[in-house]
């Protein structure tokens, strides 16, 4: 008897052919429910020049979602796109948002603008890759979205090609992005909560909605997708190195224990004096800083704030934390005493207002190790701010301390002067090196 | 009856002397433990460390190549770097991430801060060319090779090599490899000044051979007793160049 003709495998051949097609149907069933939103927006619309107040407050709003950051690319025209995101899918370009007519939003109304941002549909109604974080900007209102069309339709247009996504199969397909968006994806109206003060609603609003803080500051699953449960609570920025903490644990960066003006005062100078022996931002968020959250107003950060300090507080699970050998924390006093002791202090303590301290420093001694380790190696600037324009900088260590240096230092400073994290492994540095 | 020890006197000062040093020692256990507070000067040349570290105050050599020397450059040429660095049109990974958050303005201080140094030369590298390499380089050097379109370093970065206000940096006190490195950068595009690029143009007319004599040469040359830039140029530059023009508005 052949194969071919065994029951057992004919049966085996009908549930895989039934499995494909069921999986197929259901795919077919996702793409056509996320491309059918289409149906729901209309998108005719006559361009009529905006008032310049409609404009400004585009460019406001602009700031506050950094859009400059992605779509802006390195030393490129204003928001003409071209800037890679890499992803651990393969890279996606941020396209082109100048009004030129072929490249760009020249062709756009303001509805085809507002479906982009609420329902992450491009204009002919493809599903846009969620590296443009829709699921927060989903969030913003009719009107702020045709402010900030209005803006963007203010600026000189750039004749510039976007380039395409250099995603691999099958996360360059649209039913991928049908699955990702089934699974991760429901456009909704920010509803304000009447429980709660109008200055933290709008706080909700800018945090939840254009201010995307979720998009770094929370951990993402295989499908790059975010749990709505872990929103905020910590997430490692991969492909850049660095881990964008908590805002819900007290152990990194929850501010629930601060004053409102201090949270204030870090968003707008990017440093706080007095609190914890000093605290500054760096690496990306220095960048956050610099180009968004420093141009926002008063009103608006405190509303921000007022949100961040009511996140219930969520401690991480508690990770191991290993003891440093004797000899790794030998070696660490060596290289601290050489390199780290003129700014940070023989005891960890800073300097007044120039050195953030590294005792009782929840950048040095949260669970990840990633933060110090990167500091050490790239260093950085804190930004420069109308409230601190000429800011202090650590240089980096990248090439001038080996991997045991490195390790060595990163543990001596996470276990001294009564801080109580893990030891750093030459593993780590690799790692994040 | 009121209970007092009853001891001698001998007994009593013994045992205030102890209840006072109790008495200190609680005091002291009360007070919080407060480090020694540190300070560091509120100056340039303090927030500058995060630069020294790798720039030194005479330009640093690592394993992973050469940190050319910032001291003494022109203001406006150490500016233009930042504005490139920060733009992408150096490329160094870890200069444009310390760049990234710093204002046009704080970049112009910076500039401004390591322009007016004056810090002694190390004498130069010892030339490992044979004789026929250096005097290939110092033709090239002083008098360039007109029928290759190529102008004489000295007509731009001034007769004694040392830089012209306001953006034109010496040519002397930096490393050989540096040099080189830089030379080869314009030929491949990796590197790029402000459009028009007269850098990328007279580097992609250089042979290797021409960029390594100069090179040799350049980096053989002992710093004259002068190491300033020279003042601003009177006559027009051989070529039309970006940086130049920018900084002449």
């Amino acid at each position: 008897m052949s194969v071919s003709s065994s029951p057992v495998v004919r049966r085996l051949l009908w549930v895989a052919l039934l499995a494909t097609v069921v999986l197929c149907l259901t795919l077919g069933v996702f793409l056509a429910r996320q491309l059918n939103v289409a149906a729901l927006v209309p998108l005719a619309s006559v361009p009529v020049a905006a008032p310049s107040a409609q404009v400004e407050r585009g460019a406001y709003l602009a700031r506050a979602g950094n859009c400059a950051a992605c779509h802006t690319a390195r030393g490129g025209a204003a928001y003409a796109g071209g800037h890679a995101i890499n992803t651990p899918f393969g890279p996606v370009y941020a396209g082109n948002l100048t009004p030129d007519l072929t490249h760009g939003l020249g062709a756009w109304s303001a509805d085809a603008f507002w479906r982009a941002m609420r329902h992450g549909q491009s204009r002919d109604g493809r599903l846009l890759n969620p590296v443009f974080p829709y699921e927060n900007f989903t969030l913003i209102s009719r009107e702020d979205s045709d402010a900030l069309y209005a803006f963007l339709q203010s600026l000189p247009p750039v004749a510039q090609p976007n380039q395409p996504h250099g995603l691999r199969f099958p996360y360059n397909t649209q039913a991928a992005l049908a699955v990702w968006r089934e699974l991760y994806f429901e456009p909704a109206s920010f509803e304000p909560d009447p429980t709660r003060t109008a200055d933290w609603n709008q706080g909700a609003y800018l945090v939840r909605g254009l201010g995307h803080c979720a998009a770094c500051h929370s951990p993402r699953d295989a499908l790059g997708g975010i749990r709505q449960a872990s929103v905020l609570s910590g997430g490692l920025m991969t492909g850049q190195g660095w881990y964008a903490p908590s805002l819900q644990a007290h152990s990194e960066a929850g501010v629930a224990q601060w004053s409102a003006q201090q949270v204030v005062d870090l968003l707008k100078t990017g440093v706080l004096h007095g609190v914890g022996g000093g605290v500054s931002v760096m690496g990306p968020m220095a960048d956050v800083v610099f180009q968004s959250t420093q141009h926002l107003s008063a009103d608006d950060l405190h509303a921000m704030a007022a949100y961040l300090q009511s996140l219930p507080p969520s401690e991480p699970v508690a990770a191991p934390a290993p003891r440093a050998s004797a000899a790794q924390l030998a070696l660490g006093e060596q290289v601290y005493q050489r390199h780290c002791v003129d700014c940070h202090g023989a005891s960890g303590q800073g300097a007044a207002s120039a050195y953030p301290a590294l005792a009782g420093n929840r950048a040095v001694t949260q669970a990840s190790h990633v933060n110090p380790v990167q500091a050490i190696l790239s260093g950085g600037f804190a930004p420069a701010t109308a409230g601190n324009p000429q800011p202090y900088g650590m240089p980096p260590y990248r090439t001038l301390l080996t991997d045991v240096e490195v390790a060595a230092v990163a543990s001596f400073i996470r276990q001294s002067w009564g801080n109580q994290a893990g030891a750093v492994t030459v593993l780590n540095v690799q790692r994040v090196r | 009856m009121t209970f007092i020890p009853v001891l001698r006197p001998c007994g009593r000062v013994v045992l205030f002397l102890l209840a006072a040093v109790l008495c200190m020692g609680a005091v002291q256990a009360a007070e919080p433990l407060s480090a020694a507070t540190h300070t560091v000067p509120d100056t340039m040349a303090q927030r500058m460390q995060a630069c020294t570290l790798c720039h030194g105050k005479e330009g640093r050599a690592t394993q992973s190549g050469y940190f050319p020397r910032i001291a003494g450059k022109p203001a406006g040429y150490l500016y233009h770097q930042l504005l490139h660095f920060r733009e992408g049109r150096r490329q160094n990974a870890g200069m444009t991430a310390l760049l990234d958050p710093l204002s046009d303005a704080y970049l112009r201080d910076i500039a401004e801060h390591f322009a007016v140094l004056d810090l002694p030369y190390p004498p130069p590298q010892a030339s490992t060319a044979a004789p026929a390499e250096l005097a290939r380089g110092q033709a090239l050097a002083r008098h360039g090779d007109a029928q290759r379109n190529i102008p004489a370093c000295v007509a731009c970065h001034g007769q004694a090599l040392t830089g012209v206000q306001p953006a034109i940096p010496g040519l002397l006190g930096l490393p050989r490899d540096y040099l080189i490195g830089q030379l080869g950068a314009w030929q491949t595009g990796l590197r790029h000044a402000h459009a028009p690029d007269c850098m990328a143009q007279i580097a992609q007319a250089m042979t290797a051979a021409d960029v390594s004599a100069v090179s040799h040469w350049l980096a053989a040359q002992a710093l004259p007793a002068n190491t300033h830039p020279a003042p601003p140029a009177s006559r027009p530059l051989p070529l039309r160049c970006g940086a130049a023009l920018e900084a002449a508005q």
